[in-house]
Parts: C-alpha cells; sequence; structure tokens
C-alpha cells in the first residue's frame, strides 16, 4: 500500500516542497530509501524501526520503500525522520491515509521515539503556507518559531505517538504561545564611550546612511568597542526583517526559539575561508554575511583576512545577494549587511608616528596591498580613531545611543521619501544614476566639490562616495540640499590614496 | 629619443652591471670603488672569476654597445656620456661621474632643468607629516621660483618634494638607484609617470640591472653631483640623506637643513648639519639667500586667501602637536563644525594630512 505526506528540505535558506512517498509490497523484509539523501537521511531507517516499534507502533516486516521526491534534488539532514515514520504509518494501515492529505511534518527522531529540534523550522512553515497547506507538525521546541508565520496551525509534538494523535486529530497539543520578541542582552551603548569625537560623528552618519565603514588607527584605540556599539544606533527590524532574520538564523542552527529582535551583529575571525565568509561546502550552507544580513558584519583586522575571502565578498556588496553554484544547481544566499572593517595603518600600528613606527617601506606597502582596491571601493567612510586625551578620557560621554538613534532613524525615514522609486533605500545604496537624479548640491556644495577634485584630493569614485555621505550628513541636519559644510564634513572621512600623504596625479 | 653614449663609456655600465653583485659585498667603500679604472675594477673586485670578466669585457665591442643603444631607444630611455660636451658639467666635479646617465623625459629637458640652479632636496623616508610637508612646500615654492628640485624618488621626504615642484607646474628630477625606466620603490611608480611627463629621470646603470644596496649610496653622490646646493629635511643619524650631504660638502657645494625638534629622531640629521655649519633653511627664501647671496632674488609667493579667525585657531592648535582630528576635537574646539573648516584648509592647501590621519601645518 502507499502513503504521502509532504515535508520541506531547506535548499541554502529557502524550503522546498518535498513528497515524502511510502510504499510495502509483500517480500522479503527490507527498507530501502531512495531520493537523493545524504548520510543522515540513509541512517534514518535505524531510527525510524526503533521509533516506531519504542512507540508501541508494528514496523512491517515486509519490502518497504521509501522515495524522496523530487528526486533529483539532493536532501541533507534528520529532518525527514518524522515525515517518513507517519507515511510509514498510513502505508501499513496504523493511521488512515487521508490524516496526511493536508499536513506538513517536519523534524528528527530519536531512538525512543521522541522528537528533537531540528533547525531550519521557521523556513519550513513558511514554504507549508506557501504551499497551502493547513497543518504542520514540528517538534515542540521549535513550535513558537514556526508559529510566527501566519495561516497556518502549528502542531507542535514531542513523540511519535503524539504526532500521531495530532494529524488524526484524537488529541491536538495546546497551541504553541505567541512567539514575542525575544528579550536580547542589553546593547553595548555610546554613552559608554570616552572622547572619540570624530568616529562616533562617522559611526552615526554610517548608521544613517547605511555606508560601509573602515575604521583604522593603532592597536588599543577603541577601534572594536566602537564598531560593537553600531547595532544600537540601527533601526530596529521591522516584523518582515525580523522573520527573514530568524529564518536564516535558524537554518544554520543560531537561534533557538521565538523572534529574533536585534540586528544581527557577526564578527567572523580573520582566519574565516571564503566558503566560511560568503557561504558554501559541499551542501552550501549561509556563510557569516548572511548570518549578517539585515545586520552588520564586522571585519576586525582587515589586512589580516585572506586574499580570497575578502575578495570573495565582492560580489555580495554589490549585490546585496550571493549565489553559489554547485554542480547543476544554483543557491542564492541573501547578504544585505553594512560592512565594519577596522585595520592597523601599518603593521605595527603606529604609522604616522615616526618614533614609534618600526616598519619597513616593504612592510608598508605588503600592509596596504593586502586591504583590497575592490573592497575599499565600497567603502564610503574612513575615520582614523586615534587615544583619546586623558582630558577626554575624564569628560562625560559625548552622545549617547538613544538620542542617535532617533537621529538615524528620522534622517533614514528623510532618505526612503527621497528615494523612493530608485532602487536604494539609503544613500550607501545610491549608484551614480541616483546619485545624478536624487542628490541636490547647492552652488557653494557645488564648488567645495569642484574644488577638491581639481586639487586632486578626489578621484572620480571617490567624488561619488564624498557626494553619498555629505547627502547623509545633510539629511541628519534635516535637510534635503548638501550644502558646502556638508561636502567639506565629508572630505573628513575621505579615503586616502594608500596613506601617502602625496596628492594623487 | 636621442643616443650620446660613446662605446667605451657604455661598456663601463655594462661593467658595473656585471660587477653589481660584488660591488653590492664591497658597498661600504663604494665611492671609492667607482673611481676605480675599468681594468684596477675587475682585479680588485672579480677575484677568481676575474679572467673570465675581463674576457668579458674585451669582447663588449661595437655590436653589443648599438644593442645597448637600441634597446634603451625602444624603452624611451636617452643616453648621454661623459665624452659628449654636452654633458652636465656639475656632474663632471665628481670623482667618478658616472660615464653614461640613462634619461627618461630627453636630454633636452635634463640639460634645461640642469640649467636652472638645480637644488637637491633629499631626506628620511619615513618622515613625519611636518617632514613630507617641508618638503612639498618648499619644492613648491623653489618651483615657482625657477629653481629645479633634484631627489631620489624615495617615499617620505623625496617623493614629497618631486610632487611639490611638479604641483606648481614646475619640472624635477628624479635621480634613480636602478635603471631610469625602473619605477622604484613600487609605491612610488605614479610619482614615476608624473616626473617621466614633466621633468626626467635619471640613472647610471644599466637597463634591466635588479636594485642592489650599493646603488643607494652611488645614486646620492649624483644628487649631489646635479645640484648646486643640498638640502636635507628629515633625516635620522644613520640616514642615506646624509651621504648626499657629504657628496655636497666635497664638492664644496652649500649645504643647507631643515631644523627640528631636538627631541625626535628624525630631526638628528638636519640638526648635526647645523650644528657642524649648513645654512639654516626656514623657507625657499633661505635656499635662494643660498644660491644667489642675501638678498639678490626673493621667493615667488603664491598668493594664498588669508585664513578667517575660526581657521587661524586651528592652524595654532595643529602647529602646537594637536595633530589628529581627535585632538582637535578634544580640546576646546566641540563645535562639530570645525570638521569642515579643517577640510577647507585642507583644499586651500594649509592643512596636509599624513599617515594615520595625522595633520600639519603647511608652511
Amino acid at each position: 500500500m502507499l502513503a504521502r505526506v509532504t515535508t520541506f528540505a531547506i535548499d541554502g535558506v529557502e524550503p522546498r516542497r518535498v513528497c515524502v512517498e511510502v510504499d510495502i509490497r509483500p517480500g522479503l523484509p527490507a527498507f530501502t530509501i531512495v531520493g537523493l539523501g545524504d548520510a543522515a537521511v540513509r541512517e534514518s531507517r535505524e531510527r525510524i524501526r526503533s521509533a516506531v516499534l519504542n512507540s508501541g507502533f508494528e514496523f512491517p516486516q515486509r519490502r518497504i520503500t521509501a522515495n524522496l521526491a523530487p528526486a533529483s534534488l539532493r536532501k541533507a539532514g534528520p529532518g525527514f525522520d518524522v515525515a517518513m515514520a507517519l507515511a510509514l504509518l498510513a502505508a501499513s494501515g496504523q493511521l488512515p491515509a487521508d490524516a496526511l492529505s493536508h499536513v506538513a511534518v517536519f523534524g528528527e527522531l530519536s531512538l525512543s521515539g521522541e522528537l528533537r529540534d531540528s533547525a531550519g523550522a521557521l523556513a519550513v512553515a513558511e514554504g507549508a503556507s506557501r504551499c497551502g497547506l493547513r497543518k504542520l507538525v514540528v517538534p515542540a521546541g521549535r513550535a513558537r518559531e514556526a508559529a510566527l508565520v501566519d495561516g497556518i496551525e502549528v502542531l507542535g509534538v514531542s513523540t511519535l505517538r503524539t504526532a500521531v494523535d495530532a494529524v488524526t486529530g484524537r488529541r491536538l497539543p495546546g497551541l504553541p504561545a505567541p512567539a514575542v520578541a525575544l528579550q536580547s542582552p542589553p546593547e553595548p551603548d555610546l554613552g559608554e564611550v570616552r572622547g572619540h569625537a570624530v568616529p562616533l560623528l562617522a559611526i552615526e552618519i554610517a548608521a544613517a546612511g547605511g555606508h560601509n565603514l573602515l575604521l583604522e588607527g593603532p592597536p588599543g584605540t577603541g577601534k572594536t568597542m566602537l564598531a560593537r556599539r553600531l547595532p544600537s544606533i540601527l533601526p530596529s527590524l521591522t516584523r518582515t526583517e525580523a522573520i527573514e532574520v530568524t529564518r536564516i538564523h535558524s537554518v544554520a542552527g543560531l537561534h533557538h526559539d521565538g523572534l529574533v529582535s536585534g540586528r544581527p551583529f557577526r564578527a567572523p575571525h580573520h582566519t574565516v575561508s571564503a566558503a566560511g565568509l560568503v557561504g558554501g561546502g559541499s551542501t552550501p550552507r549561509p556563510g557569516e554575511a548572511t548570518l549578517a544580513h539585515l545586520g552588520v558584519l564586522f571585519m576586525d583586522e582587515l589586512s589580516e583576512f585572506q586574499r580570497g575571502a575578502v575578495e570573495a565578498l565582492r560580489q555580495p556588496l554589490e549585490d546585496g545577494r550571493v549565489s553559489i553554484v554547485r554542480g547543476q544547481h544554483a543557491l542564492v544566499f541573501p547578504t544585505r549587511f553594512m560592512l565594519v572593517a577596522a585595520t592597523n595603518p601599518c603593521p605595527c600600528g603606529y604609522a604616522g608616528i615616526a618614533e614609534r613606527c618600526t616598519c619597513g617601506e616593504a612592510d608598508l606597502r605588503r600592509h596596504q596591498r593586502r586591504i583590497s582596491g575592490p573592497l575599499l571601493d565600497r567603502i564610503d567612510l574612513l575615520v582614523s580613531v586615534q587615544r583619546p586625551s586623558d582630558a577626554e578620557l575624564r569628560a562625560g560621554s559625548v552622545t549617547d545611543s538613544r538620542a542617535a538613534l532617533a537621529r538615524v532613524t528620522e534622517a533614514r525615514e528623510r532618505q526612503r521619501r527621497r528615494l523612493a522609486g530608485s532602487g536604494a533605500s539609503c544613500n550607501g545604496e545610491m549608484d551614480a544614476g541616483a546619485l545624478q537624479t536624487r542628490v541636490r548640491l547647492d552652488d557653494g556644495g557645488q564648488r567645495a566639490l569642484g574644488d577638491a577634485y581639481l586639487s586632486g584630493m578626489l578621484s572620480a569614485r571617490g567624488r561619488h562616495r564624498v557626494v553619498r555621505v555629505a547627502q547623509t550628513i545633510a539629511d541628519l541636519d534635516g535637510r534635503n540640499t548638501v550644502t558646502d559644510v556638508d561636502v567639506l564634513l565629508a572630505l573628513n572621512f575621505r579615503q586616502r590614496a594608500g596613506g601617502e600623504e602625496v596628492p594623487a596625479a | 629619443m636621442t643616443s650620446r653614449a660613446c662605446d667605451s663609456c657604455l661598456r663601463r655600465t655594462w661593467l658595473l652591471g656585471r660587477l653589481s653583485g660584488h660591488l653590492d659585498v664591497e658597498r661600504k667603500r663604494i665611492w671609492e670603488l667607482l673611481e676605480l679604472g675599468d681594468d684596477a675594477l675587475i682585479t680588485a673586485l672579480a677575484g677568481r672569476s676575474a679572467p673570465a670578466v675581463h674576457a668579458q669585457f674585451v669582447a663588449f665591442g661595437p655590436d653589443a654597445a648599438a644593442r645597448a643603444r637600441e634597446r634603451a631607444l625602444g624603452r624611451g630611455v636617452s643616453l648621454i656620456c661623459a665624452c659628449d660636451p654636452g654633458y652636465p658639467g656639475r656632474l663632471r666635479e665628481l670623482a667618478a661621474p658616472p660615464a653614461v646617465l640613462h634619461v627618461m623625459g630627453g636630454i633636452e629637458r635634463l640639460l634645461r632643468l640642469c640649467g636652472q640652479d638645480p637644488v637637491a632636496v633629499v631626506g628620511a623616508r619615513k618622515a613625519s607629516a611636518y617632514g613630507t610637508g617641508v618638503a612639498w612646500s618648499l619644492a613648491g615654492d623653489l618651483g615657482r621660483s625657477g629653481v629645479t628640485v633634484v631627489s631620489g624618488m624615495a617615499a617620505g621626504v623625496d617623493t614629497a618634494a618631486h610632487c611639490g615642484a611638479l604641483d606648481v607646474g614646475a619640472g624635477t628630477v628624479a635621480v634613480l638607484p636602478g635603471p631610469a625606466d625602473r619605477e622604484y620603490p613600487r609605491s612610488s611608480a605614479f610619482v614615476h609617470r608624473r616626473i617621466v611627463r614633466e621633468g626626467v629621470t635619471v640613472s647610471e646603470i644599466a637597463l634591466d640591472t635588479p636594485v642592489r644596496n650599493w646603488m643607494f649610496a652611488a645614486r646620492n653622490r649624483l644628487i649631489a653631483g646635479l645640484s648646486c646646493a643640498t638640502v636635507v629635511v628629515q633625516a635620522t643619524a644613520r640616514s642615506g640623506s646624509l651621504l648626499t650631504a657629504r657628496a655636497g660638502q666635497w664638492l664644496q657645494r652649500p649645504i643647507g637643513a631643515v631644523p627640528g625638534q631636538v627631541t625626535s629622531q628624525l630631526s638628528a640629521g638636519p640638526n648635526q648639519l647645523l650644528a657642524d655649519g649648513a645654512a639654516m633653511i626656514r623657507g625657499a627664501q633661505d635656499v635662494l639667500d643660498l644660491l644667489y647671496g642675501v638678498g639678490s632674488r626673493s621667493v615667488v609667493v603664491d598668493r594664498r586667501p588669508d585664513p578667517t579667525p575660526r581657521q587661524a585657531l586651528l592652524l595654532r592648535a595643529i602647529a602646537s602637536g594637536l595633530d589628529t582630528a581627535g585632538a582637535l576635537a578634544g580640546a576646546d574646539l566641540a563645535d562639530i563644525r570645525w570638521l569642515a573648516e579643517l577640510a577647507a584648509l585642507e583644499l586651500a592647501g594649509r592643512v596636509r594630512r599624513g599617515p594615520g590621519g595625522r595633520l600639519s601645518v603647511v608652511p
């Protein structure tokens, strides 16, 4: 006899519908699983056999074939266990077959018949809702997460026996409590920073305009400390965004319950590989760039990152997504993050302080070469972070996150209105076309920009960067038109050609 | 593109390249060695391989010389040898004038620039913002006043000096340690391109010879030899710029030095020169006084707009040692608008931003 049930495979971070078919025929006892599963899928035979028996059901001593369709899609992980077990029970007549017709089932089994947590329940719930299914069976621990999706009844069960009861409608599990935004631990606040007036301004501009930021300065001056405070002044996630982030983090197994509320802050170590950064592996998994989606990707010691890893970031930075091709199959991961990088100005960190810097010319050159040009091209703001003076350390804080967040939110709102229909949502995303049509410089602004260009301070690309930043400064000030003061302020955060103070030819 | 180099001078140039490794071993006394004649040089350096080198040397005939000329022409490098009457006269005063000058940018331009009372502006590679700032504005003022700036295209002071001259539209002469078409150091490649367009690069080394340590000291004597006077901007006590100054002293040409803070290692060189009687250089006017006598020529000043009171305040603060934007922010200039004034000062050419974002006042 044949039984079918729907489940979902996680393809990258997207759910793909998978139909589990189980057929039981007379013959020598055997249990075969076909449909391009990985080792975890093949091993589910043993888990299903024990779980079925330990739950007090009968395991048919006949020829059992399970098929995961479509057969061309690679399936990984133990999330198909429960679906196959329920289909098997239906095929052997221990469960009415029509009980499975409008249900999606997802979860891993233990030998005792309990359902174990499996990563990606939210993605599965989205898939089920999209396919028009009415009910979803997930492990109880994941029910709250799956319930974030509207329009589907989530049945959180803890054993195979209760799963059967739930799909037959004999005994329904209690509805999961509505998931509330998790109370994340308080983020570090800008109010704790002493001194650093200029870097704080840069961070606020970066947050307001969604600009990528490079912090440069000697060791121990507070580059990392400043970067960690950036998420505290980013506008909070909308519900759609929060669900998107939760889905990614759930698939990656980083998140366990409820809705992610804070913007992600990912700080991969500089030894990370290209695959670790942008995603990859034989079964592609999201990389740090995707985990930082809608949040901040912080690359400390930028010059120490492997060349290949940094170069791999170019597409994600440019397009806001990365596609990974494996054989016949291409996967797309979303990667809209803000890049914050920190670096020492030279290997020893004290460039510019002649007496302290111990780097030779060759060291300096190697250091500069390690910082990828195309990556720098995507970074609008460069700010040098210097040791605060004693007086600054004793004085009060310059600003705090609440005040800064209010200014940032207002500036973002202004940008959203001005950029509507241009394809960009903030100044940092404006391309050359948007710069032409959406930015208005007054005469003074034009003149200041022209002077800077003529004096060799700026390249043609550098000019675009300065205009983007100047526009954000104007937005923060509550104006749409860019004036000379905005341009001059923005010039402070421009990149210098290799740190050498020779005007570029 | 011209080739004004005779066979025997080209053969001497070839020999230096052939013995480059040997010269490097003996680089402590490189100036003495370069004074030796061809045979004596082979005997002194080549050791057991002397007969082989000598045979190759003798075999370097008109064909090989013609090939060398052809290759130089193909790369846009002009040649002029010491036998040519047009060879820069000041170089002849050296104990060991280079046999062949390899010139990129044209011999006529070199001779014209050499006719404009060239002054060497040299100094440390790892100069501070003060050093590069002074070199840049000094070279600019000299360029405007019709004086050619000679330097070595090294990072720091040298590059700043070249750029200072080029920025005011004056030509400049870069004496390179390696071949004239070799962009050495690589970080100065874009300066090399600018110099070849508007000035000249000069070298005594044959094309394609790898750069070795001895060439730096050898190059420094050429910088002094081409120049009427030598000015050291910043140099540590063991700096190669002091070699240039020593070569200038040997030639009995005026030496100048830009004073620096006594606490900085980078001031040790120039301050020692000052103590030993070098002329004090506080600006281009001092250089002109050194060249032509006090009061005979005055520097052509540029007309920069006067700073606003607020900008003047900033300039004073930066000059007093608040050399980073952070330090300025910590001072009384709490209003963030001063950052805009800072960029305005930069645009006006009054402030420069150095490595690590350090600011310096351009004199």
